[in-house]
Parts: C-alpha cells; sequence; structure tokens
C-alpha cells in the first residue's frame, strides 16, 4: 500500500493523478478463512482491523451483502460521544473516542475527526438533574464532561433561542472532546487497513445460510459460493436477527427505521454538536455547510431503509423553537437506516448460542461513535475468548437481569 | 404513512393515532416455567425479514388494543383482526399466503 501524505498528492498532482492505486482490493472468496466477518460496515471492518493489528490474525474475509459502509454507517448523523452514565458504556464509548482522535495517523486515512465538542440540552428539570448526575458519573469514569449554564450554552452556540415559552434552556451536558467524523471515511479508511494486511473485502457477497456441525460453526452459503471458516462474527446490525434465525437461534432484538435529514447548505453558524433530547431532535453542521438533522425512530418492526413525513415533522417542529433560524432553511435530502434495538438500549458483544459464532450488534441508534471501540473488544473477545470490555454486554444479561439500562442516559427517541 | 383499521371501532387510523406493541402471539411463561422459557418470553422476539404479526393499539381513537398482519419489508398490510385470538383468522393467513406462499407461520 502506497502511504498517503503531503508529497504523494504533489507526486501524483504532476503525474495527473492517474497513479492512485485502489484502495482496497476486491478479491474472490477463498474456500476457507480462519475467520468470516458478516457485515462490512464500520463496525465489521473495525472488528476484522484489530483482529490483525491487535491479535495477529490476518486469514479474514469481511463480507458484504451491498457495498461496503452502505448501511447504518454511510446513514447515521456522524456525533461522537461518550458521556453515558453507566460505567460499561462509558467505558466502551470513551475507549472509541480516545481511538478515534489519532484514528486519521494510525490507518493514513483522513477520518475527518473533529472534536467540536457535544453539548446535551436540557430543557426540563429533570433533565438538568439527570445531566448532573451523569457529569458526576462521568467524573468518576475518567470522562471529560460538564455542566454548562444557560449563558454558556448560547456563548458556544449563539443561533440558539434559550428563552423559548416552551423549551426554555436550562443548561447543557458539555463534552468538549465529543464531535463528528466522515463516516464514509471511516469505513474506507479500515478497509483500506485490512486490505493492507491481506484480508479479504468480498462485496456484494450476501448470506444465504450458516453451516454448523454439531453446535459448531463451519462455514457460511453465500451468493458467491460456499466460504468455510473457524470463527464467524455476525456485524450486521438492523438485520441481526434474520441471521441469527439462520443459525437456528433468537435474539432479545427488534428492528427499527431510524432517520435523518439534511438541509441546503449555508455558510457556517454552528461549530458544535446540539442534541436536545426532550425535543428529539439533534443537529450539527457539516463541512459542506447542510445543517444533519436526526429524528427519532419508528415505533413499529420495520426493514424499509427509509423515514416517514410525520417523524421528521416532529423533529423540525419541535427544533424550530430553539433554533428558529432553521425555519427558513430547506430540507435537501431525508433518509432512513435500520436499527437493532435491544431492551435495556445496549449493545450486545457475545459468543451465541452456536460455539464459533460471535455476536456484535444492539447498536441501535448509537453505533457509529463506538465503531473503533467496539471493534476492539470484538476483536479480542473473538481472538482470545474474553474481553473485559464487552464482558458487560453479553447475551445473558438478559437472562441474568443484569442490563446495561441507557435508555434515559443515551441518545434520543428511543 | 402507515394505515391499519381498527378491528374494535372500524375506523381507518393512520400511524400517528396508534401505538406499536411489538410482536403478537407471545406465550407467556410465568412463575413454574424454566428460566430458559422465561427469558424467550420476556426477551427473544422473531423480528422477521418479512411477516410480522403484531400488536398495536388504538390509541387516540377507541383505545383498544388489536393485532395486526404486516410485512416489514414493503409495510404492506395483511389484515387486522381482535387481540383475544391465539392465532390469525383463516381470511388474514391467506392473504399472507397468497404473497408469501413460503410463509411458515407465526412461530
Amino acid at each position: 500500500m502506497k502511504r498517503y501524505s503531503v508529497f504523494a498528492v504533489a507526486r501524483q498532482a504532476f503525474a495527473h493523478h492517474q497513479g492512485w492505486e485502489k484502495a482496497w482490493a476486491s478479491p474472490e472468496p477463498r474456500a476457507r478463512y480462519d475467520v468470516v466477518i458478516v457485515g462490512a460496515g464500520g463496525h465489521g471492518l473495525a472488528t476484522a482491523y484489530y483482529l490483525g493489528r491487535n491479535h495477529g490474525i490476518t486469514s479474514v474475509a469481511v463480507i458484504e451483502k451491498g457495498w461496503l459502509g452502505g448501511g447504518n454507517t454511510g446513514r447515521n448523523t456522524t456525533i461522537i460521544r461518550s458521556n453515558y452514565l453507566q460505567d460499561p458504556s462509558a467505558a466502551i464509548y470513551e475507549k472509541a473516542r480516545s481511538l478515534y482522535e489519532t484514528l486519521s495517523q494510525e490507518l493514513n486515512y483522513n477520518v475527518m475527526f473533529s472534536p467540536r465538542g457535544v453539548m446535551m440540552l436540557a430543557q426540563t428539570e429533570h433533565e438538568a438533574r439527570g445531566y448532573r448526575r451523569t457529569v458526576h458519573a462521568n467524573l468518576l469514569q475518567g470522562v471529560e464532561t460538564e455542566w454548562i449554564g444557560p449563558q454558556r450554552v448560547k456563548e458556544l452556540c449563539p443561533i440558539m433561542n434559550i428563552d423559548g415559552p416552551r423549551y426554555p434552556v436550562l443548561g447543557a451536558l458539555w463534552q468538549p472532546r465529543g464531535g463528528t467524523a466522515r463516516h464514509d471515511a471511516v469505513a474506507w479508511g479500515y478497509a483500506r487497513a485490512c486490505s493492507d494486511m491481506g484480508m479479504d473485502i468480498i462485496q456484494q457477497c450476501e448470506v444465504t445460510g450458516i453451516r454448523t456441525e454439531g453446535g459448531r460453526v463451519t462455514g457460511v452459503s453465500t451468493t458467491r459460493g460456499e466460504i468455510a471458516c473457524g470463527r464467524l462474527g455476525l456485524v450486521v446490525a438492523g438485520h441481526s436477527s434474520v441471521l441469527a434465525a439462520m443459525a437456528g437461534f433468537r435474539l432479545p432484538i427488534e428492528s427499527a427505521a431510524l432517520q435523518a435529514l439534511v438541509s441546503e447548505p449555508i455558510k457556517p453558524c454552528m461549530d458544535v454538536v446540539v442534541m436536545a433530547n426532550t425535543v428529539h431532535g439533534y443537529m450539527s453542521q457539516s463541512d459542506k455547510g447542510e445543517m444533519v438533522i436526526g429524528g427519532g425512530t419508528d415505533g413499529f418492526n420495520n426493514y424499509t431503509q427509509r423515514g416517514s413525513w410525520h417523524h421528521i415533522e416532529e423533529t423540525v417542529r419541535a427544533l424550530i423553537e430553539t433554533f428558529p433560524m432553521l425555519s427558513r432553511l430547506k430540507m435537501l435530502r431525508q433518509w432512513g437506516g435500520i436499527v437493532d434495538m435491544t431492551g435495556d438500549r445496549s449493545p450486545i458483544i457475545s459468543r451465541s448460542p452456536v460455539e464459533g459464532i460471535f455476536l456484535n450488534c444492539g447498536w441501535g441508534t448509537g453505533g457509529f461513535k463506538a465503531i473503533p471501540g467496539s471493534g476492539w473488544a470484538m476483536a479480542e473477545l473473538m481472538a482470545r475468548g474474553h474481553s473485559p470490555l464487552a464482558a458487560p454486554f453479553g447475551l445473558e444479561r438478559f437472562r441474568e437481569g443484569r442490563f446495561i439500562d441507557e435508555s434515559v442516559a443515551a441518545g434520543v427517541a428511543h | 404513512m402507515l394505515t391499519l383499521t381498527c378491528p374494535c371501532c372500524g375506523v381507518a387510523a393512520e400511524e400517528t393515532e396508534l401505538a406499536p406493541g411489538g410482536q403478537a402471539h407471545l406465550r407467556r411463561f410465568g412463575p413454574g416455567s424454566s428460566d430458559d422459557d422465561f427469558t424467550a418470553y420476556l426477551f427473544d422476539r422473531a423480528n422477521p425479514r418479512g411477516v410480522h404479526l403484531e400488536r398495536w393499539r388504538h390509541a387516540y381513537g377507541c383505545g383498544k388494543w388489536f393485532l395486526a398482519a404486516r410485512s416489514t419489508v414493503t409495510l404492506e398490510v395483511f389484515g387486522t383482526y381482535p387481540a383475544q385470538t391465539r392465532e390469525p383468522p383463516a381470511d388474514v393467513v391467506a392473504r399472507i399466503r397468497q404473497r408469501h406462499p413460503e410463509w411458515e407461520g407465526s412461530r
């Protein structure tokens, strides 16, 4: 792999940019790999990457039914934060956030991590109390967050109206090292690094069956033939239940559509990420100038990868009081992704009922921020059979009643 | 927008008028059952990509619970029926099979 650098750009400029090599290879699948990862989104590729980097396992195939990063990795609102309430969540999300800090350098691929700060608005007394509690919890967990008053909120984000009659801003949970990254680049960067380690990334290859023998996985049947494997990682977000059904078990997961939208591009007006959970909306401004707005999930089981009009209306309507300037903006695009929701709104990184099959799913509405930490933990679990980061997120926590209850601490409209 | 006809009051209600309630026809395992059965009853869901039998409540209408058969891929509705049933009625099953001959039933 040729390294990307300022000199490479200069050299290519003189060569009319004809000499760039493909970022990753697209080989035909081999008959057998030590590890097969299903799902070439951020989490799947990160798992493969850390299997190679941290554990020296490079006989790995990442197979993907569509195109690389074409699922939720390319459909989220790119927010990165780790201000969670529960210790296990804070640990894995903070691991991910700290890996994001140096990911561009490590992958030699610009993932455009921008630690611009994430602000979670408190617009009711309950939220204000809840976020103060989170700040205290974060202090103990070693996650840098701060409770800030309304005036500081206004300073950091002048376009905000803090005196709304219905949703006044009472303060905010502020994480200065949170921010955004370029979602596609995260997938592409990991893919390039995986390919460089000799792993195969196989796109347009849908898994149609999972083969087991005596309770142990032996391989997968795909639209491009049979692939044998020693260990299988299912990292397919919204379609986890479908793959689990192929392997003969059920998951505590329901799939729903989560949607987002962007406005027309405008001049820079907001250099932080703002989440307003009371009104179920969150917003940031992209490098292109679009206001990126995320909303709530449809409440019902859904695999349609599109959203519904009334949720957009709900989100935008609610945000307008806090961001009056939004009312003059045209919205350009809207899209949906299928999120895998667990009962406690925490992910599953776990062994499965079938020997040799490992699960990384249940990230629900907030998986993008976790990609490096998730891959790190999943790789450790698959390579060594145990991972301290992943241990609390085992499938058995439901049976044992050890929920990691983030329904109130995390994200928005669950 | 998803539209379901409430079998209790007969109103064709839009999605905003309804509250989803997840998978239908769950068999309850209560006190005395095994831990596996109880766990599966509480948490494990079919979550199919295709035909889904599910509960809905006509929240901003008559307030009653009812059941619906719907495709989670196309949002096509095969029919709604009263909640006091153990399985979907024959006409709903017929409509499902017409579109999905391979459908194996709700379990």
